[in-house]
């Protein structure tokens, strides 16, 4: 353990770290602009220098490793002089544009200026001007605001794994670039604009709408994908303007996909802000009122048993406990989360979640990929496994559609029948899995979202087993969920009763004309075409495929607009919180099903969102636990028969657009095109952000 | 004695006198008040009156919608939305004063880096109803085409002083 003295305090610090990370860890700042602490190391913005005994100029601590002994000095005239003198060359190539910067009040340049500047410029000469590069639909880039820090190219070749981002050039002339002129290709190139020291890339839909300062910061929890990345929504007024990562080091670090960061203008387009009711085959406004008395008037006398529910993928536990008492209080045993039709066993709760968990991914060293892409599932996930791919020997084999997950997979098959061989030995996957200290294995919906899925499921628990994944300390069995909502609904039990239909059956039913009324609580992903002549009440935010089906629209609340309780893939209870009113007479979720439990003569027995919970704890005590992960048992689970040789496909086709919130955005619109679709974009040629 | 002399002062009408004399004497002095609306005072080059947007000689509007006026404005009367203009620039989609919750501070124009908004030489904006006094940006760019010329010589006026 290196013991230093920094500015007169003796330290000592863990081997490893940097002088400025020592300083760090006594709370002395250092400014910087090149250093983050999860990218390598480059040193090359040089504003990190401090004064070191017997050093013969100042030297750059970002790059300096702690040594015994070190005599570090950061605040004298020396430094302080070294620092202006940085920051005077880093502004003789800085356009004074902060007016129109929409980094302007949150920059880091502009605050270490304002700290460790001069207070006047001594340059007079001509600014160089960079032309802006095209980066795709999602990042703007002012080209000549660039400090060359290159933080964006660390962070595209190291965390997002696309080597697309480089320099060309050298000193003045050095550009930041993608070589030839093409979108970025990676779902998590947005967190590059969190990076970006100053106003050189900025978010492209973000543009110019509003400042920092006049935002109202919400902290909560990202529903577009499982992982439940830790969000800020900022907003102003009824809007929600931005999305921005929260720091969680358990799930998300300090990134967030794509999708979560720029899907948020869905929020306003396609809203249901009122109740509708099919009258004479068309959809028509009405009041709450009638809606319920619709509702009523068409359950009464409908015994139990005709009666079914299916919950969406955007829900939270709230409403899917409310809905599923009702259902209790109707007599219906015929409930569904998995819309998808996933064979999930609900029985046993370590057959459903990431039990490895995300963080602990880190520590395995073989990975088996069953139908997943957790590129495009889970990409923080995949961010993750890339990590841990970089520390070396991460052995990753995949069984399922080939595909680039940003490091070196093996493909082992496309269907069960790999999984079948690995599970008996057969395979010399196998081998690789059980020499491994720490092997897991990720198992995708695409692989459970089929007729042999409870089989396949099985087969997957066999090679957890054969392959020594579960153990006291450690337990490499991992369901990769695709839907934010699933695993609360399997843990508040929104799955068939006894005797009851599931998915399929219900779908079925409705068909055949057994099922009459089909309660639809945000499910938009199940086909509407079999849901026959059954009368559908559609709840939810959007008006998507569901709520074109349906007989009642009862507009809910997005997840920006409520606070709802959301159970990530490792079983993580998080909350959202409200930034914004739900549009018009659109209300939280919960509340509409408690409402209509009183016009059906089935009260709920609660008033408020704290007696609801109260209710919901007693049923799971879990739910109380918020960001905690409580580790499952381990047992039989699935069900042992034959498989089918139909290969894994991948289940999401489009990362951009898989929920009613992203299916409305333009943004993911745009994305889709020149992503999925590969269209060309790039139509600000030869600007220079200083014109105009 | 101090009785005698105030008694000779009332008897003489000295007092009297003395104030007719000063009242004569204003006669003949140029006159302080103004016939206003027909005559008006002198103004400084720092009057802050009514507000107006300016633009470039070229025709461009000034404002960049940095919102730095809006952050400022202690009585919370500017609103300003923007969004990226068809060339790509930054400019503003509304700029509204509310020149009844304006308190003429003069801060908004301190604030602007591109002298965009200033507080011309108007004062005489009295309206019938209070909502003639929600000024948006059309009505705030026609008021600095109306007065640029004025604006013009009172910022050039007191430019050696910035």
């Amino acid at each position: 353990m290196p013991k230093l003295t920094i500015d007169g305090i003796e330290v000592e610090v863990d081997p490893g770290l940097t002088v400025l990370q020592a300083c760090e860890t006594i709370g002395v700042e250092i400014p910087r602009f090149c250093y983050h602490e999860r990218l390598s190391v480059a040193g090359n913005c040089r504003m990190c220098l401090v004064e070191m005994e017997k050093a013969p100029k100042p030297i750059a601590s970002c790059a300096m490793p702690a040594a015994d002994g070190m005599v570090i000095r950061t605040n004298t005239p020396l430094v302080q002089k070294a620092r202006k003198g940085v920051m005077e060359f880093l502004l003789i190539n800085h356009p004074l544009d902060c007016p129109i910067c929409d980094q302007g009040g949150e920059c880091d340049l502009q605050d270490q200026a304002m700290a460790y500047g001069f207070d006047r410029g001594r340059f007079h000469e001509n600014k160089r001007a960079v032309q802006e590069k095209y980066f795709g639909p999602l990042i703007k880039t002012i080209m000549t605001r660039c400090i060359h820090c290159t933080r964006c190219v660390r962070f595209a070749t190291e965390v997002g794994g696309v080597e697309e981002l480089g320099a060309t050039g050298r000193g003045e002339h050095l550009e930041i670039g993608t070589y030839v002129e093409k979108a970025l290709n990676s779902e998590l190139s947005g967190n590059m604009i969190d990076l970006c020291p100053v106003g050189a890339l900025t978010s492209k839909p973000y543009a110019f709408v509003a400042r920092s300062w006049e935002l109202q910061k919400t902290e909560s929890i990202d529903v577009l994908d499982a992982v439940g990345s830790n969000i800020r929504v900022d907003s102003r007024g009824r809007e929600v303007l931005r999305v921005l990562p929260r720091l969680h080091e358990q799930v998300n670090e300090e990134w967030i996909s794509d999708k979560a960061r720029f899907a948020y203008d869905g929020l306003k387009r396609q809203r249901l802000d009122r109740p509708y009711l099919r009258r004479d085959g068309k959809l028509r406004p009405a009041s709450w009122t009638e809606a319920f008395a619709a509702i009523a008037e068409r359950i009464r006398g409908v015994s139990g048993d005709r009666i079914a529910a299916i919950a969406g993928d955007l829900m939270d536990v709230e409403a899917m406990f409310a809905l599923k008492e009702l259902m209790g209080a109707l007599g219906s045993p015929h409930l569904d989360c998995r819309q998808d039709g996933a064979k999930i066993d609900p029985a046993r709760r370590a057959g459903y979640l990431f039990n490895t968990t995300i963080a602990g991914v880190e520590q395995a060293d073989a990975c088996l990929l069953i139908g997943t892409n957790p590129r495009r599932e889970a990409p923080l996930i995949n961010a993750r496994l890339r990590k841990r791919y970089l520390q070396g020997g991460l052995k990753v084999g995949v069984i399922g559609p080939q595909s680039d997950l940003t490091y070196r997979t093996e493909t082992l098959g496309a269907g069960p029948e790999t999984l079948a061989e690995i599970a008996d030995g057969r395979h010399p996957f196998a081998e690789v899995l059980k020499q491994a200290k720490r092997p897991m294995l990720i198992l995708g919906m695409g692989a459970l979202a089929r007729p042999d899925g409870a089989a396949v499921l099985a087969l997957a628990r066999r090679v957890a087993e054969a392959c020594g994944m579960v153990r006291e300390d450690w337990n490499g069995f991992n369901m990769l969920h695709t839907a934010a909502a699933r695993v609360g609904g399997l843990e508040v039990g929104f799955v068939p009763e006894a005797g009851g239909r599931d998915l399929n059956g219900i779908l079925d039913g409705a068909g055949k004309g057994e099922i009459e009324v089909v309660y639809l609580l945000g499910a938009d992903e199940i086909d509407t075409s079999r849901l026959g002549n059954a009368f559908v009440i559609y709840q939810g935010h959007h008006g998507d495929a569901g709520a074109h089906r349906a007989d009642v629209i009862l507009p809910g609340a997005a997840y920006t607009e409520k606070s709802g309780t959301y159970v990530n893939t490792e079983g993580r209870v998080q909350q959202t919180r409200l930034a914004v009113f739900p549009p018009g007479e659109a209300r939280e979720d919960w509340t509409i099903v408690r409402a209509l439990s009183d016009v059906l003569g089935r009260k709920l027995p609660y008033d408020n969102l704290p007696q609801l919970r109260q209710r919901l704890f007693e049923f799971n005590e879990r739910f109380q636990r918020l960001d905690a992960v409580v580790p499952a048992n381990w047992g039989a689970f699935g069900a042992n028969g034959a498989v089918d040789g139909a290969a894994f496909r991948t289940p999401i086709e489009n990362f951009y657009m898989t929920d009613p919130i992203s299916r409305a955005s333009e943004t993911m619109a745009a994305c889709t095109q020149i992503y999925v679709l590969g269209e060309q974009g790039g139509d600000e040629q030869g600007m220079t952000g200083t014109n105009g | 004695m101090a009785f005698l002399d105030r008694s000779a002062r009332s008897l003489l009408l000295t007092e009297l006198l003395s104030g007719l004399r000063l009242t004569f004497s204003y006669m003949f002095r140029p006159k302080v008040t103004l016939n206003y609306p027909f005559e008006k005072g002198p103004l400084s080059p720092r009057f802050r009156g009514e507000h107006v947007l300016r633009r470039y000689p070229n025709g461009e509007e000034r404002c960049i919608a940095c919102k730095l006026c809006e952050a400022i404005c202690p009585a919370l009367a500017i609103t300003i939305e923007a969004e990226p203009r068809e060339d790509g620039s930054r400019r503003t989609t509304r700029y509204d004063i509310d020149m009844t919750k304006c308190i003429y501070c003069g801060l908004c124009q301190e604030a602007c880096p591109v002298d965009a908004v200033v507080e011309g030489p108007n004062f005489e904006f009295a309206t019938e109803t209070r909502e003639e006094l929600y000024y948006n940006k059309e009505k705030l760019l026609a008021n600095g085409d109306r007065w640029e010329p004025e604006i013009a010589a009172n910022l050039a006026a007191d430019a050696p002083y910035r």
